[in-house]
């Protein structure tokens, strides 16, 4: 998803004179070609996620659109209070991406796992928040928000993400997106573990488990009337996210569903907690995490027996 | 400007009066002569930033006293429903940038002046920060940045009044030597007496002009100039003033030459 976003963030820059692009030191056989490009518009702020994230302050307040990349875990949060009282604050289109957030730098460990972006994002009054599912949505996703006025983070996969079968590179922001139809069970999932969900769904499928799969990539704006849409089609509804089951897409269904006092059951899969103290792989460490696609389809099984997942 | 303090710190009851006075000649000098200010929305306008957001009552009193704030919006100082309270908001005309948290200012400052060189912009940035301040590292993180950058049309201006909000600076996290920090960073600068117009209008007025560095202005200052009692007293950070008090201040600040 890297590559879409260079790629992407290069195009816009083309077109749209105001577009800078900040790094706080990372990015290396990532940003290169933009910064050949527009050397004028790229600045290494050094290791410095703060203060990147206030020049981009000032740079945004005179007409500029600045991107600020970073690990999600140093891009969320080490400059948080300063995209608070900045962007957020005043309202002003500075655009945070935060390169892969959950397991994904695998074993980096617990420094490099953002598992609470998502959630510390969303609290945020007018920060969009966007976790793309596959390349070809992140792609979409960036342009689509690349000129909002007000501010906008985005999770972005560090790995590749071949296209999600039903997704086409869809993105309309506050909405989700149906990639499977299904009256058994239902499962919404976020991010780039979405590609977990569908092969779950596949599996379920197989077993005569008509299997209903959403893809929240617009967190906020929520898809709030889609999100219960779903909640009325299915008596259990899984949500899958590289995250901790607060405050990210778990909290947002639970929070829907009880809003309109739905009458499915919803069980939110996460990260678990405290941080296990083990390193692993990406593939090791979701699947420790019950976020493997084998994990999913047993969590949906298990909800809809009434089982504790 | 200091009897507008003190007027509205004892009609609103609240604190943060040293602070203000300490920063009342720098405010002065700034939107009396060094600040070019077109209009508070040209987009080539200088922006001043009050990194230490809670001081803003001298800013409130240079703006009234700039015909951006009327007197009687002034009045409304952290009263309810106003835009006017403890530290400055950017909804509130002539104000950039809403401020409170410190260690963020200088970083918003380094973004105007990058803005203002990329767009081929005149405008500067002027960032008044604290002495304790200069604690944060994020701070720091940016007095590098704009060094290595040479971003010559921003200046930070330190109100070097050596008192923190729980002490003396000395006692707390010893600062000294404040401008050799800032020098050994590579910025242009400047140690002046921060109440003294005319020095501070020669570091000021023409800051910014031309490539070099940044300039970093350490204005030695006394928290509570013009009044006595308050004068480098760590409890006038906090306390409101009262009838008595308030009487004799005024006398001091309207007695003072």
């Amino acid at each position: 998803m890297r590559k879409q976003l260079a790629a992407t963030l290069l195009d816009l820059a083309g077109r749209d004179p105001r577009i800078v692009l900040l790094t706080a030191d990372l990015g290396f056989m990532v940003l290169e070609e933009f910064a050949a490009a527009y050397p004028d518009r790229f600045y290494n702020v050094g290791v410095a996620e703060a203060d990147m994230a206030g020049i981009a302050t000032g740079l945004a307040a005179c007409g500029y659109i600045p991107f600020l990349y970073s690990i999600a875990t140093f891009a969320s949060m080490r400059g948080y209070e300063q995209l608070r009282d900045g962007p957020v604050l005043h309202r002003l289109p500075v655009r945070v991406l935060g390169i892969g957030g959950g397991f994904e730098y695998g074993h980096a460990g617990p420094t490099h796992a953002a598992l609470e972006d998502l959630g510390i994002m969303r609290c945020q009054p007018g920060l969009t928040v966007i976790a793309p599912a596959d390349d070809d949505q992140a792609s979409a996703a960036i342009r689509a928000v690349y000129d909002l006025p007000g501010p906008v983070y985005f999770r972005i996969s560090k790995e590749n993400c071949p296209p999600l079968p039903g997704l086409d590179g869809r993105f309309t922001l506050g909405r989700m997106e149906i990639l499977r139809e299904g009256a058994d069970a239902g499962i919404i999932a976020i991010g780039s573990i979405a590609a977990e969900a569908v092969r779950a769904a596949e599996m379920l499928a197989a077993d005569g488990i008509r299997t209903a799969v959403g893809i929240v990539s617009s967190l906020r704006p929520a898809p709030a009337d889609d999100i219960r849409k779903f909640l009325g089609g299915v008596a259990t509804v899984v949500t899958v996210e590289e995250h901790y089951p607060e405050g990210g897409l778990g909290s947002l269904v639970a929070e829907t569903a009880a809003g309109i006092g739905a009458p499915c059951r919803v069980v939110r899969l996460g990260a678990q907690f405290p941080f296990p103290a083990v390193i692993g792989s990406t593939r090791f460490l979701r699947e420790h995490h019950g976020l493997s696609a084998e994990n999913i389809a047993r969590s949906v099984r298990e909800g809809r027996g009434g089982g504790r997942p | 400007m200091r009897r507008l303090i003190l007027d509205e710190s004892m009609r609103a009851h609240v604190g943060h009066i040293g602070s203000a006075l300490s920063i009342a000649e720098i405010v002065a000098v700034l939107f009396g002569e060094a600040l070019r200010f077109p209009g508070t929305d040209d987009p080539q306008r200088d922006r001043f930033i009050l990194s230490k957001g809670h001081a803003v009552l001298a800013l409130y009193a240079a703006l009234m006293l700039k015909g951006i704030l009327t007197r009687e919006e002034l009045a409304t100082y952290c009263g309810d429903g106003t835009l006017l309270g403890a530290h400055p908001e950017h909804t509130l005309r002539g104000i950039d940038f809403s401020t409170g948290s410190l260690g963020h200012g200088l970083a918003i400052g380094a973004g105007v002046a990058l803005a203002a060189r990329m767009a081929g912009s005149p405008h500067r940035a002027f960032v008044l920060v604290s002495d304790a301040e200069c604690n944060e590292g994020s701070l720091w993180e940016t007095v590098m940045f704009a060094a290595h950058h040479r971003l010559s049309n921003l200046v930070a201006v330190v109100d070097d009044n050596g008192q923190q909000a729980m002490g003396k600076t000395r006692d707390i996290i010893d600062l000294s030597p404040l401008g050799a920090k800032w020098r050994a960073f590579g910025w242009d600068v400047r140690e002046v007496d921060g109440h003294s117009v005319p020095e501070l209008r020669g570091v000021l007025c023409a800051a910014g002009e031309g490539p070099g560095r940044p300039r970093a202005v350490i204005a030695r200052t006394v928290s509570g100039r013009g009044v006595s009692f308050m004068e480098g007293e760590v409890k006038w950070h906090y306390l409101p003033l009262t009838g008595e008090l308030y009487e004799r201040a005024l006398g001091e600040i309207e007695a003072a030459p």
